[in-house]
């Protein structure tokens, strides 16, 4: 049974209201399907509160197919509709469906736009901050080093944990909306010292300096350790978020890693022992240059036709320095007639995209910066598009599985040559 | 509720309430763990991730045994939504407890249970007969089918 304080019973009575009564009330429910003895305190969390589809308001049409009947019924697996109010907690609208500019160009229709932006209006009335990003960490929700925090996105997580320091289990849209009325999360798992231990070890025996490297080697530690914790040594240089951003995203769509541990570089890794909680523990995997190019191969093992019809950047959605890194390779270039090239970013990094000038280099060359969402995500990609190609392992994994397409993975390099060729000359060098 | 069953089980499995209740019916089982999201499609209740054993298999109506979720943090909002569609199994098992996982089965409110003293993954296949008693921590497995 967990165990309640006395104002988490004054919640669960009603105490704040019918709302945080149901979100206590499922919440309770979720910590006894844990096991966990009791609940943390938490005021940050993200996640994707009452937004969805029309049919789903259709659904619950005799509740009145509103966003407080989806909230209610969906959200708090309440069996009444209640009304809801202003949220407690810190709450972080996480990545949406569309943009809310270019969504006719993502095939949206005007049905779904007018569904989306009602949704909108409802999560900023209810004190939820409208950052419609994957990367929270990038728009103004930087957790810090022992916070507990609750939310929901695998890539933001597994950054949360691995390289700030905070603490999150990944979370579902059902437990962070709870958390948002009633600040609790069940405490388990990465909430607790003994969890955020590693539990297998990575040997990095080849460099492992860019963004590029950074990437494969996550692909490859999510396939060695599954949703285990790793702890890697050995020739990783040139730290940097974006880095860490890529690494932790592949690591956590190849396997379902939720936390890392790089030894001398990530906070929890000071030393060996410290990182394993003791002497190393499970299995030694060694990459090295025959891994390395294995991963490469695993990941262009989904294309064949070197004809691109698109391109996308921005998964996880791109910070400013890889926006103006784009800008810089694409000045002066134009995108191939035969191509599409889409970059997705926060509304906040796209405003300092915007204020540095990037957005009129990429308009200029024929790119489009898109916000809130991702191809996956939206499942929008350009009308006829066969072959895609990308810069982030993660959205190799996913996106041409969902959408039944070939692609390529490579560098951002290789990406804008592409976009601006319409071939794709990737390679492993 | 009461067994229809007419013999003794062939086996046993005692484990850990995660949602309560009791519940019979045929067991689905795989040996490799289920992703929620872009795994499975809700409105029909199949698995649809590319190179799983599940591929194009339906689990509505039955009972699922499996090592557990994996894969994006919508897994509970993906099953919540096929208990929308009327398309949700009518009960879980799973050996490893994840906050995925444990949500899902809160929001799916099918019985479900884990931390079990025989490895149920091992020791029930693909139609099956089951009957789960979460809140007395019991399986019973009748092998082969309806006893």
């Amino acid at each position: 049974m967990v165990s309640l304080t006395d104002a988490e019973k004054a919640m669960r009575d009603g105490a704040e209201g019918p709302a945080v009564a149901k979100a206590m009330d499922l919440l309770i429910r979720y910590a006894e399907a844990l096991d966990a003895p009791d609940f943390v305190y938490c005021n940050n969390i993200a996640g994707v509160p009452g937004s969805s589809p029309k049919w789903v308001k259709d659904y619950y049409k005799e509740d009145g197919g509103d966003y407080r009947a989806v909230f209610s019924r969906f959200d708090l697996d309440s069996d009444e509709v209640v009304d809801v109010p202003r949220m407690n907690g810190f709450s972080c609208h996480l990545q949406g469906g569309m943009d809310p500019e270019l969504w006719r160009e993502q095939g949206m229709t005007e049905e779904a736009f007018a569904n989306f932006r009602s949704d909108e209006a409802e999560v900023a009335a209810h004190g939820i901050q409208v950052m419609k990003t994957c990367t929270p960490y990038l728009a103004g929700n930087v957790p810090v080093m022992g916070e507990h925090c609750a939310w929901m996105e695998s890539s933001a997580v597994v950054f949360c944990n691995s390289v700030i320091g905070g603490r999150t289990n990944c979370e579902g849209r059902e437990s962070t909306s709870a958390a948002m009325l009633a600040k609790r999360i069940p405490n388990w798992g990465f909430h607790t010292d003994a969890f955020r231990k590693g539990q297998h070890a990575i040997k990095v025996e080849v460099p492992v300096d860019s963004i590029f490297e950074w990437g494969m080697l996550g692909y490859f530690t999510g396939a060695a350790v599954e949703d285990a914790i790793p702890v890697l040594s050995g020739d990783i240089s040139d730290a940097a978020l974006i880095k860490h951003k890529h690494f932790g995203a592949a690591a956590a769509s190849s396997g379902g890693v939720e936390m890392y541990h790089m030894l001398g570089i990530t906070p929890e890794a000071p030393t060996r022992e410290v990182a394993f909680g003791g002497a190393d523990k499970g299995e030694t995997f060694t990459y090295g240059a025959k891994e390395r190019a294995e991963v490469y191969e695993r990941l262009n093992s989904i294309g064949s036709s070197r004809d691109v019809d698109y391109i996308m950047l921005g998964c996880p959605h791109y910070s400013i320095d890889q926006i103006a890194d784009a800008a810089r390779m694409l000045e002066g270039r134009k995108v191939h007639a035969n191509t599409e090239l889409w970059i997705f970013t926060s509304r906040a990094v796209k405003a300092t995209a915007m204020a540095s000038g990037y957005d009129r280099i990429l308009a200029a060359a024929g790119a489009k910066l898109m916000t809130d969402t991702c191809s996956a995500i939206s499942q929008a990609v350009p009308p006829g598009t066969k072959v895609a190609a990308f810069d982030s392992a993660k959205q190799t994994h996913y996106l041409p599985a969902i959408m039944g397409i070939e692609g390529w993975f490579g560098t951002t390099q290789d990406c804008i040559d592409a976009a601006c060729t319409g071939r794709w000359n990737g390679g492993l060098h | 509720m009461a067994t229809t069953a007419t013999r003794k089980p062939d086996l046993v499995i005692r484990g850990r309430k995660v949602v309560g209740g009791v519940v019979e019916g045929e067991a689905l089982a795989t040996q490799q763990t289920i992703s929620g999201w872009g795994g499975v499609n809700p409105m029909k209740g199949e698995v649809i991730e590319s190179r799983h054993e599940l591929r194009g298999v339906s689990f509505a109506g039955k009972i699922l045994v499996f090592p557990g979720a994996k894969g994006s943090s919508g897994w509970s909002a993906v099953f919540h939504t096929s208990r929308l569609a009327g398309m949700s199994p009518i009960g879980m098992l799973f050996t490893i407890t994840t906050t995925k996982a444990a949500l899902g089965a809160v929001v799916l409110r099918v019985p479900s249970m884990t931390d079990f003293d025989i490895d149920p993954v091992e020791h029930i296949e693909t139609g099956d007969w089951l009957r789960i008693d979460a809140d007395a921590g019991e399986v019973q497995v009748w092998k082969g089918g309806r006893p």
